[in-house]
């Protein structure tokens, strides 16, 4: 493996092994000195085009923990109004000897595109509407360590699936993993061609939580921007929250075993009522710490390959 | 203008039109005898041209070009793209507005006009602006081009849809004074916006790419042959993309709608699976469209219903195409390999003869455009704009070789056979064999 471009370029069997290798980064966590000679003189840059926060101090510390040395690069501002093309931006920093580039962009494939035109691995941090790899692996990682192994568990992923990352590459992971997956949102908030997607990819779709929500082991809430109001994507705030938000009412009527996810950050009474985020089942913050552990294992599947680990 | 006088020229055995072996004279650049009469009437002093298993056809008209001068002249020079043109068989272009500053004024058709007569390879045609500075909000001076030298019958915002249903119905209304058309890039901006770059269906889903819907350009489609209909005036669809268009123009023509629609050579062979990459090569407005539509484009081209196969040969500088999908430019490249596409798709399959690339690919488009020299037929006293294909040339497209000075070329490394042998303007050689010879003087 040398890049992590999409999910769609891993097996199953990558996957697993990427989250196994996590379970014993997860442990260094606890450790008092956190640091691995893993990557001990590899050089990092985390060049990120997009502002965020979470995914950038999560890949940081996680080459940090294994030695390697990290750097931050913003890329707004740079290319496009300087006349300068992504290419030459990125063939730039490149030329300075780097290992590893992790890319975060708010076009869709951009990581696809720098991938081609440079010699070091290149890991996507979210790219557009695309793909966000490394949440999934994270969130199959959290889901795991809830639900034990994720064949034929049902998976209900509900929100703005239009315009998430998250939901592509959590599709495609949860599916590889052998989970049942249904997809729930207003129609305007369905990805075009979801049907024929649904069909050739084995996963369901459905405009009605209720119906949905006695039959899952997890429920995945993806943000719903406000924003989308204006788009004419859905009428109100309310409207939304009452017809697809997890609110209290719905969270009493989830099986007993049943657990919450949500990649953050949260809108609290739009999509997921606050009890339903604070609720102990709801893994929120477990995804959050396994998403150092997470990456550190990316990390090291693409840095140092197999039998390096310590 | 200087004028060199070319020499008589007697081209031998050429397949004229795809119907039937004849010699073909070509005296003081008009075609002066066809057939037997051809050889008896040579003056002495007259050079042949072997062309036999060589098909004639009038020099082919391109009514969707962008030659990129003025402004950015980086990515393309109306020299470098007449060169293009040239190579590619062309003997005229219709050169879009979307230059910088636009072509919405006589003084800029005038300047586009003069730069295609110096540099001598074809004749270039400046296509007028609909509105000012392609705003979309006031009619440019449509009339003062037209009485310009550049005599602009072509009108077109192109790049940008006349979205506004009353403008686009004064525009029809007022270029009837001299029958004029509208060439009308169809979007509706409002359902696909400026960042709509792939066709919306399972893969825009599947790439997060934004989705640039079908009904975008078929509601502007339906709407505008209505406000043809109820003005009486000449329409043109450019770059028809989907299947629904095509319905569209089919039934319109059935009413009498005085209504002419064009299809790019991409949108009849390439479609949308080349963007599973991200490569911005294949990133073109409107977008490459499911296999299914590409299919009725053909037939539409074939039986009819789609006049004319246009190019939109849009060069981009390199640093413009060399960012991520969304952010790179719309376009690419056509000219120097339009006839070989229609070659290649049409013409070897049995789909069309050469008779029919002649009507769509010179014929029709300078009907269209109102050329009164060019697209004619090979008869004599006919202007000597001709262009000699070889129909069994096989080659594979290189993009370095290319006249443009861009390189935004979605044929590249693919086998095209049929390639223009020798293109003539006013009976001198432009080009011969993908070779330009030199201007006009
Ligand atoms: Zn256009």
């Amino acid at each position: 493996m040398k890049h992590l471009l999409s999910i769609a370029d891993l097996s199953a069997q990558e996957i697993t092994s990427i989250l196994d290798t996590a379970v014993s980064m997860h442990e260094v966590q606890d450790r008092d000195v956190k640091k691995l000679p893993t990557l001990r003189g590899r050089t990092i840059i985390n060049f990120f085009f997009e502002d965020s926060t979470r995914t950038r101090s999560s890949f940081e510390i996680a080459g940090k923990w294994m030695s390697a040395d990290t750097i931050n690069l913003t890329g707004k501002g740079t290319s496009v109004s300087k006349g300068e093309s992504l290419r030459d931006t990125v063939l730039t920093i490149a030329a300075m000897g780097v290992d590893m580039m992790i890319v975060r962009h708010p076009a869709s494939g951009a990581p696809q595109q720098i991938a081609q035109w440079v010699d070091c691995s290149i890991v996507n941090a979210g790219d557009g509407t695309h793909e966000h790899p490394s949440q999934a692996l994270l969130d199959a990682y959290s889901l795991r360590r809830a639900l034990g192994e994720l064949t034929d568990r049902h998976v209900a992923i509900v929100g703005d699936l239009t315009h998430s990352r998250v939901l592509r590459s959590n599709l495609l992971c949860l599916r590889k993993l052998g989970a049942a997956v249904t997809v729930v949102a207003p129609p305007t908030l369905m990805p075009s061609g979801i049907a024929s997607w649904a069909a050739a990819d084995g996963f369901a779709v459905s405009y009605d939580l209720d119906a949905v929500l006695p039959t899952v082991d997890a429920v995945m809430m993806l943000r719903v921007q406000r924003e989308r109001m204006s788009g004419g994507y859905f009428p109100t705030a309310k409207e939304y929250a009452v017809t697809y938000g997890l609110t209290s009412g719905r969270l009493a009527r989830l099986p007993a075993h049943a657990v919450i996810a949500h990649p953050g950050p949260m809108n609290r009474g739009l999509e997921i009522s606050a009890d339903a985020a604070d609720a102990a089942r709801s893994l929120v913050l477990d995804q959050v710490s396994a998403g150092v552990a997470v990456r550190m294992s990316i990390l090291y599947h693409l840095l140092a390959g197999e039998g390096n680990a310590q | 203008m200087k004028r060199t006088t070319t020499p008589p020229l007697l081209i031998r055995g050429a397949d004229v039109l795809g119907e039937g072996t004849q010699d073909v004279l070509l005296v003081d650049g008009r075609i002066a005898a066809v057939g037997t009469q051809a050889r008896d009437d040579a003056p002495t002093g007259t050079g042949t041209l072997h062309a036999e298993g060589l098909v004639l056809l009038p020099g082919l008209v391109d009514l969707h070009t962008h030659l990129r001068e003025p402004g950015r002249e980086d990515a393309e020079t109306v020299e470098s793209g007449s060169q293009a043109a040239a190579a590619g068989g062309f003997t005229a272009v219709l050169a879009m507005a979307n230059t910088s500053p636009v072509t919405d004024t006589a003084e800029i058709a005038e300047t586009v006009l003069d730069l295609g007569r110096r540099a001598g390879y074809v004749d270039v045609h400046p296509v007028g602006a609909v509105t000012k500075g392609l705003a979309g909000e006031e009619l440019a001076e449509l009339g003062l081009m037209h009485r310009s030298r550049a005599r602009v019958t072509v009108f077109s915002d192109d790049g940008r849809c006349v979205h506004d249903a009353r403008l686009m119905r004064r525009a029809l209304e007022y270029v009837k004074a001299f029958d004029g058309v509208v060439s009308q890039h169809a979007q509706d901006p409002r359902l696909a916006d400026g960042t709509a770059c792939c066709h919306e269906g399972e893969l825009s889903g599947r790439l997060g790419l934004p989705g640039w819907p079908a009904v975008a350009e078929e509601v502007v489609v339906a709407r505008d042959v209505m406000l043809a209909r109820h003005t009486g005036s000449r329409v043109h669809i450019a770059h028809v993309s989907t299947a629904g268009s095509v319905e569209v123009v089919r039934w319109a023509k059935k009413q009498g709608i005085d209504v002419t629609a064009e299809v790019t050579p991409h949108h009849l062979m390439l479609t949308q699976d080349l963007l599973a990459g991200y490569d911005p090569t294949f990133k073109v407005n409107p977008p490459l469209r499911p296999t299914e539509d590409a299919l009725v484009l053909q037939e539409a081209l074939a039986d009819g219903t789609i006049d004319i196969v246009a190019t939109d040969h849009a060069p981009h500088a390199r640093q413009d195409k060399e960012h991520a999908f969304v952010d790179a430019a719309f376009g690419m490249l056509g000219l120097e390999t339009a006839l070989g596409v229609v070659s290649t798709l049409m013409v070897q399959p049995g789909r069309m003869g050469w008779a029919d690339v002649a009507r769509v690919m010179s014929t029709a488009p300078a009907r269209i455009a109102r050329l009164s020299t060019q697209g004619q037929g090979i008869t004599p006293g006919a202007p000597a704009n001709l262009t000699l294909v070889d129909p069994t040339r096989k080659g594979t497209v290189d993009r370095a070789l290319s006249k443009s000075l861009s390189r935004n070329n979605p044929w590249h490394g693919r086998e095209l056979v049929g390639a223009p042998h020798l293109t003539l303007l006013r009976g001198r050689v432009t080009a011969r064999e993908g070779l330009v010879w030199g201007g006009e003087a």
